[in-house]
């Protein structure tokens, strides 16, 4: 029976990483920060496909909502050179705001859907918005997380 | 984690251990590119011009037509400074490396696609369609990731910059997708504030001349004559340079773009800017009022002892002098053979026996780490000057005022487009601009990043024949011979 692992502090604690899974981004609409839709194969056993397309579909929503370009965008732009862009210094960007509510989304998601699974999503913003890293801890229960999958890890790391 | 006693070794941040050429100041919460002494130039040009004008010029003016004068003149003053130090000091949009995880992970990735452990693997590229357009993709083999379009690598800073316009001296900066708005209002407000003191200064002179004679007048005002050389000869550059960003921000190119035609319509006809929003109005408004993205650099961040380590950069074979830990991996025989097939094979064998202790590998044995490519390219130059390369001769090493060059496919511009007041406004968009390659060299065997050897991806072709192989190792074997015994 698999282990469940009821919150992410008991995860990042007691569970032992085997390998991280990265979902690229997807440069076909341009230099929107857009991360693509493809189900990693290392993740078939672990998450429902449907899980997982939809986490990174709402993250997707929102990355084209902090790059709109619109009224509101052109505003604070307007006001930023207005001011010679002293403002920025006590305002948060539109962009800044709309990055918390995704460090928040991903924390709720982790919680509720990732962590019960043995798996951890990172924030992209800490990987410089260039993956979007899976972290797959071992499933206790299940005798697929093979050692030489956490020696390749381990292996890479040491390169 | 929770410690009951402070750590004894103070935490560092994150911008101490930068992997880039960049300095920071005030604790990370600037930054700039290593070379800043142009920057300093252009700081005192403005300075001691604007100062000679509002100590010697305005009282005259102020008494005579209106205080406004003055007024504007401050106004314009302080807006070009706040611009340049912006476009100065921030972060121009770097792209932060990857860590070991993703590096591995992308490794694998193309080992499988390219399904061959040949021995050396083909120039790491991916294609996407982007709104109709086909765009590849390269490989930085020093940040180990696939550049996102319009992204490019600066080799004099050593970091990926996204949306990469081009490294400006000047400011003593790269320009890309977050300070390029910064540079534009630079150049735009300077270019006001240059044509009002050309304009005004003039206007006083006159006046004084018809006072008491003109000679008299420039013996009152001395000051003035500086002010009008100095801003004759800028008003042709800092103009021009305006006229053509304005061109580029209405059909959202970058200078990179531009200078190498990658949407020229001499291309082909169906060869059109896929990132353009259609029209004029848009594209300026997008790239003047648009969102700015935060750093993605997190400058100021504590180092957790837990955070993932970069993975170490790879130039293909040569990263000779890059960082610490290239050392383990370029003492692999395979690939010091490798790279002195390459230098051998390039300059011709009886050519190269005669300077065996080659300073381009001497460099590489004797380096201790830490990324010295001033210095390598510097040794370049001897046997650069030498090699039938068929490449433009290349830059000096010294990057302030000279250009690194282009990618090879337009080698007209590869020249020295050295930035001079006094250059005439024949080609406005070479002014100003540091054309810095765009790539650390990806196919394996090009030297160091900086070099102009880097370029030559036609040159590629001719270096992966096995059949050559023995002979070459041989003359390989032997030039190693040579250098270990220096």
């Amino acid at each position: 029976m698999a282990r469940e692992f009821h919150n992410l502090q008991e995860l990042r604690h007691n569970a032992s990483l085997v390998t991280k899974v990265f979902v690229q981004r997807d440069y076909t609409e341009g230099t929107v920060c857009r991360f693509q839709a493809k189900f990693p194969s290392e993740l078939d056993h672990r998450i429902e496909r449907t899980l997982l397309e939809e986490t990174v579909k709402t993250l997707n929503s929102y990355y084209v909502e902090a790059e709109k370009i619109g009224g509101q965008s052109y505003l604070e732009g307007c006001l930023a050179c207005a001011t010679a862009y002293i403002v920025f210094l006590c305002m948060e960007t539109r962009y800044e705001k709309v990055l918390k509510k995704i460090s928040g989304y991903i924390h709720e998601q982790n919680e509720k859907i990732y962590a019960p699974r043995g798996l951890l999503l990172t924030d992209p913003v800490e990987r410089g918005m260039r993956v979007l890293e899976i972290s797959v801890f071992e499933d206790r229960g299940s005798s697929s997380s093979s050692p030489s999958s956490s020696m390749s890890s381990a292996g890479s790391s040491a390169r | 984690m929770e410690t009951p006693y402070k750590k004894r070794t103070p935490k560092r941040r994150k911008w101490e251990s930068f992997p880039g050429r960049n300095k920071f100041y005030c604790n990370g919460r600037l930054m700039m590119a290593k070379q800043t002494g142009v920057f300093y130039l252009t700081l005192v040009l403005i300075l001691v011009t604007c100062g000679l004008f509002f100590t010697f010029d305005c009282p005259f003016l102020a008494l005579e037509l209106t205080p406004v004068i003055p007024v504007i003149g401050g106004v314009l003053f302080m807006f070009v400074l706040g611009t340049l130090l912006r476009t100065s000091f921030s972060d121009p949009g770097v792209l932060p490396r990857a860590t070991s995880d993703e590096a591995a992970d992308l490794e694998r990735q193309i080992d499988v696609a390219n399904g061959s452990t040949g021995y050396r693997p083909p120039p790491r590229t991916k294609e996407v369609v982007i709104n109709g357009q086909t765009v590849k993709l390269k490989y930085c083999f020093t940040c180990k990731i696939f550049r996102p379009p319009r992204a490019s690598h600066c080799s004099l800073c050593d970091n990926c910059v996204e949306r990469f316009d081009h490294h400006c001296p000047w400011v003593g900066n790269c320009v890309g997708r977050r300070n390029y708005r910064f540079f534009y209002m630079f150049i735009l407000s300077l270019s006001f504030l240059t044509i009002f003191i050309f304009s005004f200064v003039i206007t006083h002179i006159i006046l004084r001349s018809h006072r008491s004679g003109f000679l008299k007048a420039l013996k009152d005002s001395p000051a003035s004559v500086l002010e009008v050389v100095v801003c004759f000869f800028s008003v042709w550059s800092i103009v021009g340079l305006s006229g053509f960003h304005t061109y580029l921000i209405s059909s959202n190119q970058t200078t990179n773009e531009d200078i190498k035609g990658s949407w020229s319509s001499k291309r082909g006809k169906d060869n059109y800017n896929p990132y353009s929003h259609g029209n004029i109005f848009t594209n300026c408004c997008a790239a003047l009022c648009g969102p700015l993205p935060p750093s993605l650099i997190d400058r100021r961040g504590f180092i957790q002892s837990g955070t993932p380590q970069l993975a170490p950069p790879t130039n293909g074979i040569s990263m000779y002098g890059a960082t610490q830990s290239q050392q383990s991996h370029m003492c692999d025989q395979d690939q010091c053979i490798q790279s002195t097939k390459f230098v051998l094979q390039a300059a011709a064998t009886p050519l190269l026996q005669q300077q065996s202790s080659d300073p381009v590998i001497l460099t590489a044995s004797t380096e201790n780490g830490g990324p010295l490519p001033g210095r390598t390219s510097l040794n370049l130059g001897g046997p650069c000057t030498s090699l039938p390369l068929g490449q433009p001769t290349p830059p000096t090493s010294t990057p302030s005022l000279s250009c690194h060059e282009a990618s090879d496919m337009l080698p007209i511009h590869g020249h020295s487009h050295v930035h001079n007041h006094g250059h005439t406004l024949q080609e406005p968009m070479a002014h100003h601009h540091f054309l810095t390659p765009e790539e650390v060299p990806s196919p394996p065997g090009m030297l160091p990043c900086g070099s102009p050897m880097g370029h030559s991806h036609t040159m590629q072709a001719g270096f992966y024949n096995p059949a050559s192989q023995d002979s070459l190792h041989e003359d390989s074997v032997r030039g190693l011979v040579k250098l270990s015994s220096v």
